[in-house]
């Protein structure tokens, strides 16, 4: 931390930006530790495609279908966060850190902001590391530069969301089973452009076709992350 | 224990009268459909039931809305009750739904747009069910619900918008493609009265039983008070 005090007190953006880098850092620093967020996650993607591979006969020679591969994906996707997001979040509750962050005198959004970010990075990490493997294992080449404009649209419309629907959902009795039944039905839409998307993209279909998607995926990040910053304060509000 | 309202008795007997004319419209005065047959006559009150359900997650949203910047916990009321009388309209509207496109699509469930919507609608509303089920705390409670009501209500359009997109670009072969094309059909001044006179029955139903269930939920607010003060 190399700017002085004197600085952050005149300027309020630079003392936001300070304290979303310092919630961002001590979640990065955590993980980098113990290590048990991102290890849970990868295990449960590879043990989805496992299960899939069986459950849908994922072998390309009988599967020509691209939509297959961009539902397979999603799918992982979206349960793997939901895994990470509720650890992420009730890790905070359980050894009272979340108490600790709100009575440190910043503002609320600057934790909400570095709470999605922190979660945007374990998702992004496990997207990155699930996508070459399942491009090995089944022969498709999933690095288009297409594909991974999606993959990052659409994790941030679910982190967004996820992240302000976890804080939620760790603070109430049922809380492991809660998180997915209150985010899939409000996050459907992301799921949906995001599997046509990336199936438009593998596909090779017309850009033309597939805009109309990216421009749901935009709509909704904007839309939610708009949404989740005016109301996060009554989240966390004691 | 305040005493029911006089212009509330009104109401009952107001809503009850005209649902009973309403009934007999749709029965008598609306002339058979000459291609649907008898079946169609549950669109009066297949449409009334799912304007009701919109109607009630907007009062939902927007009660939410006046909550987080009042924390007045009536508005908190208002949006626990619209809720709850809007899942029981939307499942109206779907199971008649449902009745109605046995016959005329041959199917009773297609993925169609609207039909999508319904069901992620009845979701989301029952997960917000569950959310204040699992809260004892009534003030964060009544937090959380009011922030579930508006991210609930602010995505029914877009996976409305979504589900359109999704059958617009790939059409899809099992069931019926155009969906709202198949059964529709023009409406006579006949049948357009007994419609809108079916929408106004059912806003009144709706106006009536929110104004009971609030009354309800102030009751079992204070209920909930006294218990908490014999705690302490």
């Amino acid at each position: 931390m190399t700017c002085d005090t004197q600085d952050t007190v005149r300027n309020p953006l630079l003392s936001f930006l300070r304290a979303l880098s310092a919630v961002v850092w001590k979640d990065l620093s955590a993980e980098m530790r113990s290590r048990e967020l991102l290890s849970a996650m990868l295990v449960f993607a590879l043990l989805v495609i496992l299960i899939f591979n069986f459950a849908l006969d994922l072998d390309p020679k009988t599967r020509q279908e691209s939509t297959i591969t961009a539902g397979v994906l999603w799918v992982i996707f979206t349960f793997a966060g939901t895994l990470g997001l509720n650890r992420s979040m009730a890790v905070e509750k359980d050894r009272g850190c979340i108490d600790g962050l709100l009575l440190a005198p910043v503002d609320r959004s600057a934790i909400y902001f570095g709470k999605t970010i922190a979660n945007l990075v374990f998702m992004l990490i496990v997207e990155i590391i699930v996508l070459p493997i399942y491009s090995l294992l089944y022969n498709v080449n999933l690095f288009q530069p297409g594909l991974l404009l999606v993959t990052l649209l659409g994790s941030v419309g679910y982190v967004a969301v996820g992240t302000l629907l976890a804080t939620m959902a760790v603070q109430a009795r049922t809380r492991d089973v809660l998180l997915p039944i209150l985010l899939f039905p409000v996050v459907l839409p992301i799921v949906l452009g995001a599997v046509k998307a990336s199936g438009g993209f593998l596909d090779g279909i017309e850009m033309a076709e597939i805009r109309p998607w990216l421009n749901l995926l935009v709509v909704y990040d904007i839309i939610f992350i708009a949404i989740a910053f005016m109301v996060f304060d009554f989240v966390v509000e004691e | 224990m305040q005493t029911k309202p006089r212009l509330l008795t009104v109401l009952d007997f107001v809503t009850a009268a005209l649902f009973v004319l309403a009934t007999g419209m749709v029965f008598f005065y609306a002339p058979l459909e000459a291609v649907m047959g008898q079946v169609q006559r549950v669109f009066y009150f297949h449409v009334a039931a799912g304007w009701v359900g919109m109607l009630s997650f907007l009062v939902a949203a927007i009660a939410g809305v006046v909550y987080l910047t009042s924390t007045n916990r009536k508005w908190d009321i208002v949006s626990l009750s619209a809720i709850e009388i809007g899942i029981v309209f939307a499942f109206i509207n779907i199971v008649s739904g449902s009745i109605w496109a046995r016959p005329i699509w041959n199917t009773w469930w297609t993925w169609d747009p609207r039909l999508t919507t319904a069901t992620v609608m009845e979701l989301i509303y029952a997960a917000y069910l569950m959310l204040r089920q699992g809260i004892e705390d009534p003030d964060r409670r009544a937090r959380f619900g009011a922030v579930y009501a508006i991210v609930g209500f602010v995505s029914v359009p877009l996976t409305f918008f979504s589900a359109r997109l999704f059958r617009t670009i790939h059409p899809i072969v099992i069931g019926t493609n155009e969906a709202g094309a198949e059964g529709d059909f023009d409406m006579t001044p006949m049948m357009l009265q007994t419609f809108m006179f079916s929408l106004l029955t059912f806003t009144f139903i709706f106006a009536d039983l929110l104004w009971h269930r609030i009354r309800v939920g102030r009751l079992a607010d204070k209920v909930e008070q006294l218990r908490l003060k014999t705690i302490e």
